[in-house]
């Protein structure tokens, strides 16, 4: 650690009493591999969606008195609206870079959401939610949990023509729930479908204060979890149960991290202030009569679009009372069941194998074909279900008749499951008997070499003069120098 | 040759995701490939009649094959034009529907087959055959695009789309207005073609005619005060260009950072025990 780092080191501990404790934290250990800061752009997007956030909050009034518009944007001048979708207006026409922090905190959404998903596969395919890091994995997926729904909530406050319509679809999904979802629907709304005035600031109190803290608590939550048993590494030459070997903490990590901050923020801001998202302006005010063709949430609820348009039309009628209706289906059921899956997926698996010890050492996807396989399989179904989604838009765009895609995408939501199974697990199984890495070492193998020889071969520089002797014998340029052509 | 092959990666997320956005920016696929091959016959026919200038005679030779001689209508074929008018006339030769391809085919707009002339000539003699709408006249200039864009809401957008960028109609496919002239939105509102319903003066007077054409040309040409408009059909190209765009560059960068590329360099590697 440098000099200059442990002074400072000493002045804070030696004043706030922590003494140990941040040298600790500073000497920290992070296990190297560029699949682990998935978390972190999730953690970064949520950072930047708080800070656009908090400036969208000071203009933004959640209020359905109706006011008619005198603003800047024209083809709306005159026309009749509620205060909320006015604010928006003037948030994105007139406030101070408004228009450019509403897109980036919008983008900041979509990516937000994808980042975590991407963790989450890679968390899966890895095993890492085997003990002891069981109980942090249900924390991360309750936080995609409601990550999605502050999505939807956030998509919902501005009270334009999308925003209101997906409330409609929301409420409809919600009364379907068998025998409680009337009172359900009303304990949401305060009554029928648009609700009382109150709904949308009870939105807003749920989409700025409720949820934001309750992400940011279990957050916490999620890296104090991570820390405490140390992070889990892949196999290696010396990597073991029982060390963690890394990166510390002070300087690199910290530094390489905080680059990946950066990206992500210039990534967003970029997007922000040169792709248009969500042009409110251009859907104009809603009104419960009112609706539009082609209407689509935000993709990370695209899955469950598609699942209601895939859905063939039936109800579960008893007598003249509907049990159960059709948005109960891909509304309730399928989301819960992939949820479910996953939420139940560590306690299968240990009942499955029989392996209830605790991991510090991750599976490459190869290592457990089976859960591999049944996880790119889930996978496929929901996105297959997921571009069943956009039907719609793809048969404007390039002329495949709907009915047609909706049968095509209800065959292969059953078969393509299936295939991928089996393929997946055949492949696994290949590779891992074979032993290379399928996209690195191509017809090579791995062979342990005395680390002694390795080491000064990694770093020639700095006036070392390797002695000749003990390198490998076909001059190997791999740094690691561990390969060898068959 | 690793750094090499990662480069090459990076090129190619992005020329998929650059790829997938400018898919779906681009204006639908025009839906006139038949068109396209009866072309000849028809422009050689054209040069035939063109010197004829005369409503029957044309209506004779390219539209009495399925409507019949006088436009009375051939069962199975196609409907009778009595009282079609002239508005349906010059809204379906001016969208290139009429002369269909084929009986059964669903009627798409295509590059019109006749010339100016002859499709008043062919409009003149419709609108002769019975009382049928007369082609409205068009002021978008006069319209309030507020209104318009209100009534546009109310009576079309469940079939068009409030950016009139088309979609799935209940048994068939309500077209992107991207195209629409002003006079073929007040045609299309008085003779509705298709699965299109019709609309009397009663419904949507003349005066919110000009204003629905006047926002329509609204949605040929948005206002993109946020940038890029990618396609203005909302969250899918948006959820595209956040995955293949965003999520791709920001990954990109974690595989560039995240390990230290070329092997463990010993000197900044650490040890911990559990
Ligand atoms: C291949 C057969 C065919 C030919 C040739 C054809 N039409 Fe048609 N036409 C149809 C069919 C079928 C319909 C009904 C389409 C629909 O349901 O919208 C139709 C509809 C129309 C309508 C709308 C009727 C209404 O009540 O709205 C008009 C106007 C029309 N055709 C004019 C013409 C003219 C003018 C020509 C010649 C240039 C022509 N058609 C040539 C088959 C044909
Ligand atoms: C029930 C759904 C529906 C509604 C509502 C509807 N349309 Fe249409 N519209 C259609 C269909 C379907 C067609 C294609 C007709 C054809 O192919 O012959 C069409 C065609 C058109 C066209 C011709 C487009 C082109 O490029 O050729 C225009 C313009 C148009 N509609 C305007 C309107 C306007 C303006 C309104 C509202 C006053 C409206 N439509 C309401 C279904 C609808």
């Amino acid at each position: 650690m440098p000099m200059t780092t442990r002074r400072v080191l000493r002045t804070v501990e030696s004043r706030t009493g922590g003494s140990g404790a941040l040298t600790k934290a500073l000497r920290y250990v992070f296990p190297d591999h560029w699949t682990f800061l998935f978390g972190e752009v999730a953690m970064y997007s949520f950072l930047i969606l708080v800070a656009t956030g908090t400036y969208l909050a000071l203009f933004f009034e959640p209020s359905t008195a109706h006011v008619v518009y005198h603003g800047t944007y024209a083809p709306l001048r005159g026309t009749e609206m509620t205060k909320a979708y006015a604010s928006a207006l003037n948030l994105s026409f007139e406030v101070q870079a408004g228009l450019l922090i509403r897109q980036v905190h919008h983008w900041a959404a979509d990516v937000f959401l994808a980042a975590i998903t991407v963790h989450l596969l890679r968390i899966f395919f890895t095993g890492a939610f085997r003990r002891p890091r069981d109980i942090n994995y249900y924390v991360g997926l309750t936080m995609l949990v409601l990550a999605v729904v502050e999505g939807y909530v956030g998509y919902s406050l501005l009270d334009d023509l999308l925003s209101g319509m997906g409330l409609a679809i929301g409420n409809a999904v919600a009364l379907s729930v068998p025998l409680v979802g009337g009172q359900f629907g009303v304990l949401l709304w305060g009554g029928r479908f648009p609700g009382t005035p109150d709904f949308l600031s009870r939105l807003f109190f749920v989409h700025v204060f409720v949820l934001p803290i309750l992400i940011a608590t279990l957050m916490a939550i999620h890296l104090a979890l991570v820390a405490r048993p140390h992070h889990s590494q892949f196999r290696g030459r010396r990597q073991k149960e029982g060390n963690v070997i890394g990166t510390p903490m002070w300087p690199a990590y910290a530094l390489r991290s905080l680059g990946l901050f950066f990206a992500t923020a210039a990534v967003l801001f970029l997007l922000g202030g040169l792709v248009q998202i969500n042009p409110i302006w251009q859907w104009g005010p809603y009104e419960p009569w009112l609706g539009t063709n082609g209407a689509q949430p935000d993709w990370y609820l695209g899955w469950l679009i598609g699942a209601l348009r895939l859905m063939p039309h039936f109800d579960i009628v008893i007598g003249d009372y509907t049990l159960i209706p059709n948005p109960f289906w891909g509304g309730v059921l399928f989301p819960g069941a992939v949820f479910g899956f996953l939420y139940l997926w560590p306690t299968i698996e240990r009942r499955w194998s029989g392996d209830r010890r605790p991991h510090n050492l991750l599976d490459r996807p190869r290592d457990n074909p089976t859960r591999t396989a049944i996880g790119a399989a889930v996978f496929t179904l929901v996105v297959t279900v997921f571009f069943a989604g956009a039907a719609d838009r793809a048969f404007v765009q390039f002329g495949v008749s709907y009915e047609f895609q909706l049968w095509m995408y209800r065959a292969l939501a059953m078969l393509l499951p299936v295939v991928v199974f089996f393929a997946t697990r055949a492949t696994c199984r290949h590779l891992r008997d074979r032993g290379g890495h399928p996209a690195r070492d191509s017809g090579a193998r791995l062979v342990e070499r005395p680390r002694e020889a390795s080491r000064p071969l990694s770093r020639p520089a700095r006036g070392y003069e390797p002695r000749g002797t003990e390198t490998a014998p076909e001059g190997d340029a791999r740094p690691t120098g561990t390969t060898k052509e068959e | 040759m690793r750094r090499a092959r990662q480069i090459a990666m990076a090129a190619l997320a992005l020329l998929l995701g650059a790829f997938a956005v400018v898919a779906l920016a681009q204006p639908p696929v025009t839906r006139s490939s038949a068109a396209v091959e009866v072309r000849p016959e028809i422009a050689a026919l054209e040069s035939q009649v063109s010197r004829l200038d005369e409503g029957p005679e044309l209506f004779e030779q390219s539209c009495s094959s399925c409507h019949g001689f006088e436009g009375e209508g051939v069962e199975g074929q196609a409907p009778s034009l009595k009282h079609a008018g002239e508005a349906a006339a010059d809204f379906y030769l001016r969208t290139g529907r009429m002369p269909l391809g084929q009986v059964g085919d669903e009627p798409l707009r295509g590059e019109p087959r006749f010339g100016d002339k002859e499709i008043e000539a062919l409009d003149a003699y419709v609108g002769s055959l019975g009382e049928g709408p007369a082609i409205p006249k068009v002021e978008p200039s006069q319209g309030s695009v507020s209104e318009g864009m209100r009534l546009f809401t109310e009576s079309c957008a469940g079939c068009h789309g409030i950016g009139g960028k088309g979609g799935v109609a209940i048994g068939g496919y309500a077209p992107p207005l991207g195209e629409a002239t002003p006079a073929e939105v007040g045609e299309a509102i008085r003779v509705g073609p298709y699965l299109m319903p019709r609309f009397s003066e009663g419904t949507i007077s003349p005066a919110e005619v000009n204003s629905i054409a006047r926002y329509v040309e609204l949605t040929q040409n948005p206002e993109d005060a946020g940038g890029f408009g990618i396609g203005h059909i909302g969250p899918v190209p948006e959820g595209l260009v956040a995955w293949f765009a965003a999520v791709a560059a920001v990954l990109l960068v974690a595989r560039l950072i995240g390990e230290r590329l070329g092997g463990s360099r010993a000197d900044d590697e650490a040890e911990e025990p559990r």
